[in-house]
């Protein structure tokens, strides 16, 4: 009997725990530095539309078969990225993006930069095991 | 309510026969896919890589659900003596392999919804949750109390109940104030996930120690104060470890450092897997002539593997290495193939395959079998090496183009390629005779 009064206790108090947590996160605030305007929103849903994650990452999550584009904005110019949306490359196929989704689709790009920054040479490793950041975005 | 027999559940056998057929469309994209990495731009404008990945991903997924609900179900059957609710069985049935197939088909028009794992619409997930509802209920016509429950009864309510959870919290990205903030909507699906993934684990986990105590003939295992250690253990890396996913991502630092503990408390799991390695050696050796014992013993190896690989993955200043590279890839593969699939076999043989008709030989068995571990191990190892090389050229040459990268690791894509057809070759041999086995069950009925 105390036995089972045991199980019960530990899977009621790790399942409230569970709860708390997760209500923790619903409704934390996050602290973007810059939230994402109405373009940047639009250009986001465009991402998940055409399956953008199934082949890029963005803080190194999503698929393998191209680069991560977290700070794209960063570190190209804007042409550049243009060329790629428009034209698609021997692996990316046209997705025939109209010029007003290209706009969002870069300017999802612009907010993704501002986030954070994804490379992991921006790390500091500590003894123990942690990392931290200082730099918060690349421009 | 009804006696059990096994013809009295059809339909919990044919979740199986079902699993099994989306494995091999599993096998299949993930060949076509793999194409990709090899011949650069292969198929691109025919079946491009963002409809291949998510029909690979998803069949996976799906053999793995439809499988797992089909042992669930039958060996509560099995163990209760009885089948309650056959029609709802029948109805749970229908709504997951109506909207399954339907998800795939819809990739083929390139609708998606661009979520990791999950890539369908979103309105198939009303089919999904009221299918999970259920099978919720299925499983709770079975059980008023938990007292004096082995250890696999928990497993499964624990695994029936979080996967709504955590299903229905991987779609809170479809409220705006959360699908437009990245870091939250972010911290959220891979939270929903991680769990998710435990969710289901515990139903796969759980009919494996029903399975071995079917076996073995008593439950010594599945009631003692171990069994129940171990599973609390497990709980609690399903609710807190899911933050080693997203070390990388700018959230709160509370959730890294939470994942990085808990994480920590699995070397407890391996330890004991060291520990009781020699005991499992002897306890293979007895059971060598069983089909389902010999994936039962294989999936041991490859939790030991993985298991080792994901505690080192769990170390914020290893992570940031292997984050991003194939590591993870090879890891998600070991874990689903090598653990979650080999599993599910042992329970598939177990329903499945008493048929005479379709039954392997031993000396075939052991080929295909053999076929299968060989190939795995190369794989994994393969997509390892190129993650471990991928993070090492990344870290030491900033400038270098991705497409140069991938040039580099071409020849460990060609391996990789290789050994995934002989994995493709090995499943085949081995689940095509369930698959025959479970057609003629539903056929004869």
């Amino acid at each position: 009997m105390r036995d089972h009064q045991l199980k019960v206790v530990v899977f009621t108090v790790l399942t409230v725990l569970f709860l708390c947590y997760s209500f923790v996160l619903y409704f934390k605030d996050y602290q973007e530095t810059v939230p994402a305007d109405a373009l940047a929103q639009k250009g986001k849903d465009i991402w998940q539309q055409k399956n953008c994650g199934s082949c890029h990452q963005l803080y190194g999550l999503g698929g393998h078969l191209g680069p991560d584009l977290t700070n794209v904005y960063g570190k190209r110019e804007q042409p550049y990225i243009e060329a790629f949306l428009r034209t698609g490359t021997t692996v990316m196929p046209n997705f025939h993006l109209s010029d007003s989704e290209i706009n969002a689709l870069i300017a999802f790009f612009k907010y993704t930069n501002t986030t954070g920054v994804a490379d992991p040479r921006s790390f500091t490793k500590h003894l123990d095991g942690t990392i931290s950041q200082q730099s918060s975005s690349v421009r | 309510m009804e006696p059990y027999h096994n013809s009295r559940l059809p339909y919990a056998r044919n979740y199986i026969t079902v699993g099994l057929l989306f494995l091999m469309a599993a096998l299949l994209f993930g060949l076509l896919a793999a194409m990709q990495y090899i011949v650069p731009g292969w198929g691109r404008d025919v079946f491009s890589f963002e409809k291949l990945r998510p029909l690979h991903v998803s069949s996976a997924v799906f053999w793995i659900l439809m499988a797992a609900m089909g042992a669930v179900l039958t060996y509560i059957s099995e163990g209760e003596n009885t089948v309650r609710k056959p029609t709802w069985i029948k109805v749970q049935f229908y709504l997951f392999t109506f909207s399954f197939a339907a998800i795939l088909l819809s990739y083929c028009f390139g609708i998606f919804s661009g979520r990791e794992y999950w890539e369908f619409h979103p309105y198939f997930s009303i089919l999904i949750v009221i299918g999970w509802i259920v099978f919720l209920l299925n499983f709770f016509h079975y059980f008023k109390t938990l007292k004096h429950q082995p250890v696999y009864i928990w497993m499964w309510m624990t695994g029936v109940v979080f996967f709504l959870f955590t299903y229905l919290e991987s779609n809170l990205w479809l409220l705006p104030g959360v699908r437009h903030r990245l870091v939250q909507d972010m911290t959220i699906q891979w939270k929903s996930y991680g769990s998710m993934v435990g969710a289901w684990n515990m139903l796969i986990y759980g009919s494996s120690i029903f399975l071995m105590d079917k076996i073995a003939g008593n439950q010594t295992y599945s009631r003692s104060p171990m069994a129940f250690a171990l599973y609390a253990l497990s709980l609690f890396n399903l609710m807190f470890n899911w933050g080693h996913h997203i070390y990388t991502l700018p959230t709160a630092p509370y959730v890294k450092y939470i994942a990085y503990f808990v994480s920590m408390t699995e070397l407890f799991i391996l330890g004991r897997i060291i520990y009781g390695w020699s005991q499992t050696l002897s306890t293979a050796r007895k059971y060598a002539h069983i089909y389902s014992y010999k994936f039962l013993f294989a999936a041991d190896a490859w939790v030991f593997a993985n298991l080792g690989l994901a505690i080192v993955m769990s170390v914020p200043a290893f992570n940031i290495y292997m984050h991003g590279t194939h590591v993870i890839v090879g890891h998600t593969m070991g874990t689903t193939i090598g653990i979650n699939t080999m599993l599910l076999l042992a329970f598939a043989y177990n329903i499945l395959g008493n048929d005479s008709r379709y039954q392997l030989s031993t000396s075939r068995f052991s080929v295909a079998y053999n076929i299968t571990q060989i190939s795995l191990a190369s794989f994994w190892l393969a997509l390892i090496v190129a993650g471990f090389l991928k993070s090492y050229w990344q870290m030491t040459e900033p400038t270098i183009a991705y497409g140069e990268l991938w040039n580099r690791m071409r020849p460990l894509f060609y391996i990789f390629y290789v050994a995934g057809l002989g994995l493709a070759v090995g499943l085949l041999y081995l689940a095509v005779p369930l698959i025959r086995s479970g057609f003629s069950k539903a056929s004869s009925k």
